[in-house]
């Protein structure tokens, strides 16, 4: 593993960011816009609903956490996009950096993408809506890396599926994490699905990410199996990214489609 | 011999890209790769870049098979520019030749870029961002980046293409100059037939996949009968035969 190299990949997105007000603009207008969105409907809840009365911002800690999986998610792929769109793909993949280097050197980025983002909007909501997620406490860490290693490995298949399929997949790359947030349970506990997608949304880290997050805020007890399980899923999806990906590359190879791809 | 391909063959599904060709290009010398749109040229170069991977056949580099070398081992010693492949467009040139430069893991590359962006007359827009830049200008950028780490090997696909005879003539002429002082071993795709003549030693023409002749331009030209090498391109091209 070469870091200089990893370094120079992550300075490329670095200065595509410093180079561009609008874009800098962009990754924290999103963030901020869900937890306004988030916070009245949170402020709203916790005044009308008993079982949310006891504790406020549930619903906005919540979201401000699956933003984080999104951001983590959304900046890994559109990383990779930006290589495609600056018809650039040719030029990286002769570069002699190793795949996985690659795949580190995005997998870092992104978490400086996502908290250009995501900061400012945290801040803005302890005054705004008195809700800090810091209020989780030490476990807010092992939450954060659990939903970070999805996010990637969520982007680690939809950057495969690119490879794949070109860049008209990229629909998808949007897509993918809408798909999920049904069975991520999210804003509500993993009772209300059907016992068949029970069983499916276990299989997600998500769950059990979110069942602690609202467990520590509504009962004040941090249950650290349900952290561990959820680290333990997020690191198989992790791997199996990363299998599919090198799957993906050595399949691109075969088709030829790494020296057209391109908008 | 520093680079051999020995029955190269690339077979798309049912589309047979490039179909057991033979050749080999001495150390440091400059081999012309030619033939109509759809030949087999740009996948040939893919398989030497390791962007393709062949159905079948080697590719030596001083006789040790390509396949043998790791990606960031091979990828070192060579560089690649092509018109149809660009740098980050929302870069500067000066970002984007610095990231290339980490990347290719140069030393000193504050003065590696210094040299090279004086010798391609690049320094005047160095700090623009290189989708802002000309045709002329983006081509220039891409020819620095392709020789940033000093390449053993160097493919160049259409190096010219688009440009207008002024800068074309200033890529040829750096390009000849640069090899005669550096110790360079090009393979040059090209549908300009002057441009072939001024810079390569030798050439492989390539019909549907196939190779099919190979020679200096003067035997080439000498063999078909023809005045120059355009006339022999465009019989090569439109014959139905080998030879």
């Amino acid at each position: 593993m070469n870091f200089s190299k990893i370094y120079a990949l992550g300075l490329r997105h670095l200065y595509l960011i410093m180079n561009s007000f609008p874009r800098v603009l962009d990754l924290i207008y999103w963030p901020t816009v869900q937890i306004f969105l988030w916070g009245f409907i949170s402020k709203f809840f916790t005044l009308n609903s008993d079982y949310y009365s006891n504790t406020v911002g549930v619903i906005l800690t919540a979201a401000i956490l699956y933003d984080f999986l999104f951001r983590a998610s959304i900046s890994f792929n559109m990383m990779f996009l930006e290589e495609i769109w600056s018809r650039n793909f040719t030029n990286l993949f002769i570069a002699p950096i190793k795949i996985s280097e690659i795949i580190v050197s995005l997998t870092l980025t992104a978490i400086l993408r996502t908290l250009i983002g995501l900061v400012p909007a945290v801040l803005i909501s302890i005054p705004l809506f008195g809700v800090s997620i810091l209020e989780l406490g030490p476990p807010l860490v092992l939450l954060l890396l659990a939903l970070y290693l999805f996010g990637i490995s969520l982007g680690l298949f939809v950057t495969s599926g690119l490879l794949r399929f070109g860049p008209s997949f990229e629909n998808i790359a949007w897509a993918s994490l809408f798909f999920l947030a049904p069975l991520g349970c999210i804003y509500y506990p993993i009772d209300i699905l059907p016992n068949i997608l029970q069983i499916l949304a276990k299989g997600l880290p998500l769950v059990h990410i979110f069942e602690e997050m609202r467990s520590i805020l509504l009962n004040d007890s941090v249950n650290y199996s349900n952290i561990f399980i959820s680290s333990i899923i997020s690191v198989i999806y992790f791997v199996i990214g990363i299998i599919v990906f090198y799957a993906s590359y050595f399949g691109a190879k075969k088709r030829g489609t790494l020296i057209n791809m391109g908008e | 011999m520093f680079i051999q391909v020995k029955n190269l063959t690339k077979i798309y599904k049912d589309y047979l890209a490039v179909n057991k060709i033979n050749f080999f290009i001495e150390k440091n010398k400059t081999i012309g790769l030619l033939g109509p749109n759809g030949c087999g040229k740009t996948t040939s170069i893919g398989m030497m870049l390791g962007l393709i991977t062949p159905t079948s056949g080697d590719i030596l580099i001083n006789n040790k098979n390509l396949k043998s070398f790791s990606r960031d081992q091979i990828l070192s010693r060579l560089n690649f520019a092509s018109p149809y492949v660009e740098l980050p467009k929302k870069l500067t040139v000066k970002q984007n030749l610095e990231i290339y430069g980490r990347l290719y893991g140069i030393k000193n590359l504050s003065e590696r870029i210094d040299e090279i962006s004086n010798d391609l007359d690049i320094k005047n827009f160095f700090d623009r961002k290189t989708g802002e830049l000309s045709s002329g200008q983006k081509n220039r950028v891409s020819l620095a980046k392709a020789l940033i780490n000093k390449p053993e090997i160097l493919l160049l696909d259409e190096p010219t293409a688009s440009l207008d005879p002024d800068i074309g003539d200033f890529v040829r002429s750096y390009i000849q100059d640069y090899k005669s002082k550096n110790k360079v071993t090009i393979l040059l795709a090209s549908h300009n037939m002057s441009e072939v003549e001024r810079l390569c030693d030798s050439i492989v023409m390539m019909r549907k996949g196939k190779i099919i002749d190979n020679g200096t331009c003067e035997e080439l030209i000498k063999k078909h009968g023809r005045n120059n090498l355009e006339e022999t391109f465009l019989k090569l091209a439109r014959s139905k035969d080998e030879f």
